[in-house]
């Protein structure tokens, strides 16, 4: 291609709109030969009488940091979701709305961190679109995927399925997705380097699944507002009081740094390799073992536990043995001053 | 030495906890301990320290949090000046929020004004540098934690002959508004936990004139749960022995005299100035102002704005909150007209506010 920034005639449907897609877009994405475009994916062979199906939008920025880009993240983002209800990601949609002037070797990055991280998540980008806003109008890309995901079980995985007695884990360390957002928009100078865990679960949603089933109650990743928030959704979900231990909670030692100096609280902070799973009791040592021998458990930690039914408050023993109410997070966490 | 897991063992705590509840187990009546600062304010709540102490010992919340004490004039200034098309308002985090008479700087940003969130002073240089056809106005509010940093990047601007950087300053000083609580005839205060950071700069001395004049027990005390368990206990000490003297818990941190280097670029820059204390009213010789020398980076000379008049929220009990008066479930707006997403004072705003402390970690 001989213009080396997306031009606005990239979007206009015409010629250099076909260009990018013939020559980046789809060999990057897809292996779907040219004779079978047409303007919908016809997905066959689906034997299953559920189907999960969620969207989700990407406008992170900076579009790259420490650990990942904003087109893994948009896989990951997107298979996670259809991975914590339970169900086995098939096929994804990709929107791009590209600012005009994106350089292209910035874009085919993104786009080669999508097929790599659909690849290992084993799941097809089977359907796209295309769009170029004038400079300024946009941030030089975001990203919307939708994802379908079939269910070759009967379980119901649901935020409203967790009940007293039940044990709440985690599969690593909380805010690191965040810090290293932060860290790198913002760039704050830290002595070692804090990489997103962005990261595809569904490999071990069904581990899990096959060896626990019905003892699983509830998968839930927490994204925005960090395990705080998502624990906070739950117990309300399932009318249910919940309690964490605040020295269980695995909090990388960089992370739980900046965020002190910064006035951050790492519960709040956002996740995208993380999952927190609700199982009944006597499962939650065969669960922990099964998590920490995957690599994307191998942190795992059981953080606290289902204590009664109620009307959903979230508390926390503190690490010297005091007692704290978790609430959702209120408009975005601010910087403090001192 | 990681400065944190150290300051929060579990065992320590509890041997703390034991050796104070031991200490006051026969003390008559309860003894009121303030913590003058907002982080120690967030730090108590964090851990849940409250509940662990003995009831005779009651802590109660002061005029620490730099933000909540900020008058509501000042915001409305700075929303003003955010309304400005050439300028671009830089700030840390924990403005954005706070509620001025009519508008907020979160409001004016969503409206298309240019808020930059800083982490130091020395960004918003940078952002000036980056910005020449601009003006950049760093709000510049907080203790004597912030003044230096402040006062060096007045001091970096000046060198760099930046003619388009200024600071709206309203920087409050310690331990000037302690000697007027101390002095308020409805506030008993039996000992004051001083704060950490503050006291790096200004020194655990600074405190004397307040032990020697009002016989009441300072302990400069660090933020972590073993600091605060360990500063409680030094200032129950006190009380029970009848002595009043400053003690220092945060050695590893604060020194006597404080720090020299920070005090000398302080004092470059500022003056000492009377100021107003959002809920509390005027203190004489308890603000800083922009020195002559200085007043090319001084925005409230430099630059013209139209402010609204100033109009306090009604029914908002923020300045008896900041007095240690009432506790936030005791103002009837709390939980109720005032959240954190729609906060109507300031103490709800600021991660360090009492309320916002009580709404985010207040166990009933």
């Amino acid at each position: 291609m001989k213009n080396d920034i997306i031009l606005l005639g990239h979007g206009s449907g015409g010629k250099l709109s076909h260009q990018l897609l013939d020559e980046l877009i789809i060999p990057t994405l897809s292996q779907v030969a040219q004779s079978e475009q047409n303007d919908a994916a016809v997905l066959e062979g689906i034997n299953s009488s559920r189907l999960a199906f969620t969207t989700d939008s990407y406008v992170v920025e900076p579009i790259f940091f420490p650990g990942g880009n904003i087109g893994d993240l948009a896989i990951n983002g997107t298979v996670n979701d259809l991975a914590m209800s339970g169900a086995r990601p098939l096929a994804i949609s990709v929107g791009l709305i590209l600012e005009e002037g994106l350089p292209l070797s910035e874009l085919r990055e993104v786009l080669e961190a999508m097929k790599a991280a659909a690849d290992k998540a084993q799941v097809e980008i089977v359907t796209g679109d295309t769009k170029v806003v004038p400079r300024g109008k946009g941030d030089k890309i975001f990203i919307n995927t939708s994802g379908i995901g079939v269910f070759d079980h009967q379980l119901r995985i649901s935020g409203s399925a967790a009940k007293p007695g039940d044990k709440i884990l985690i599969n690593g360390t909380a805010g690191d997705h965040g810090m290293a957002v932060l860290a790198s928009r913002e760039g704050l100078d830290l002595q070692s380097d804090i990489a997103s865990d962005s990261m595809a679960l569904n490999h071990l949603v069904e581990k899990l699944l096959a060896e626990l089933g019905e003892t699983v109650h509830v998968l839930r990743d927490p994204t925005r507002g960090g395990v705080a928030t998502t624990l906070k959704e739950i117990a309300l979900q399932s009318q249910v009081d919940i309690c964490l231990q605040e020295d269980a909670l695995p909090v990388n030692e960089t992370v739980a740094g900046a965020c002190a100096i910064l006035g951050l609280d790492p519960l709040y902070v956002a996740n995208e390799g993380k999952m927190l799973v609700i199982v009944a009791a006597e499962k939650a040592a065969a669960a922990l073992q099964l998590m920490r021998q995957q690599p994307e458990g191998s942190a795992a930690a059981i953080i606290g536990e289902v204590v009664a039914e109620s009307n959903g408050r979230v508390m926390m023993q503190t690490a010297i043995g005091g007692m704290r109410a978790i609430e959702m997070l209120a408009g975005e966490q601010l910087p403090r001053i001192c | 030495m990681k400065y944190a897991s150290e300051f929060r063992d579990p065992q320590l705590a509890k041997g703390l906890l034991a050796a104070i509840e031991q200490a006051v187990a026969d003390y008559p009546g309860r003894m009121t301990l303030m913590e003058v600062c907002g982080t120690h304010t967030m730090s108590i709540y964090q851990h849940g320290i409250r509940a662990l102490l003995p009831k005779q010992i009651r802590l109660i919340s002061g005029p620490g949090c730099p933000v909540c004490v900020t008058p509501i004039g000042y915001v409305d200034r700075a929303v003003a000046y955010a309304r400005q098309p050439d300028v671009i308002i830089a700030t840390f985090g924990d403005m954005l929020r706070v509620p001025g008479s009519t508008s907020s700087l979160l409001h004016e940003q969503a409206l298309g004004a240019q808020i930059k969130i800083v982490y130091s002073p020395l960004d918003a240089v940078a952002l000036a540098e980056k910005h020449p056809q601009k003006k950049v106005i760093f709000l510049g509010v907080g203790f004597e934690t912030t003044a230096p940093t402040i006062a060096g990047s007045i001091v970096t601007a000046k060198q760099r002959g930046l003619k388009h950087y200024f600071v709206l300053a309203a920087n409050k000083t310690m331990p000037t508004p302690m000697a007027a609580l101390t002095a308020d005839p409805e506030l008993k205060v039996d000992g004051y936990i001083c704060p950490a950071h503050v006291s790096a700069v200004i020194g655990a001395d600074a405190y004397r004139p307040l032990t020697e004049q009002f016989k009441v027990p300072c302990v400069v005390t660090g933020f972590e749960p073993l600091d605060m368990l360990r500063g409680i206990q030094l200032l129950a000490q006190q009380v029970l022995s009848g002595r009043a003297e400053v003690e220092n818990e945060y050695q590893r941190i604060v020194k006597p005299q404080g720090n020299a280097k920070a005090q000398a670029l302080l004092t470059k820059v500022f003056e000492p100035c009377d100021t107003d204390w959002r809920g509390i009213g005027a203190i004489p010789g308890s603000g800083l102002k922009i020195r002559a020398d200085y007043a090319a980076f001084d925005a409230e000379v430099q630059l013209p704005a139209t402010v609204e008049e100033p109009k306090e929220h009604q029914g908002c009990l923020c300045g008896e909150i900041l007095k240690g008066k009432i506790t936030p479930k005791e103002c009837p707006l709390f939980r109720k007209a005032c959240t954190p997403e729609n906060p109507v004072g300031a103490c709800m705003v600021s991660s360090e506010g009492t309320c916002a402390a009580e709404y985010k970690y207040g166990t009933d």
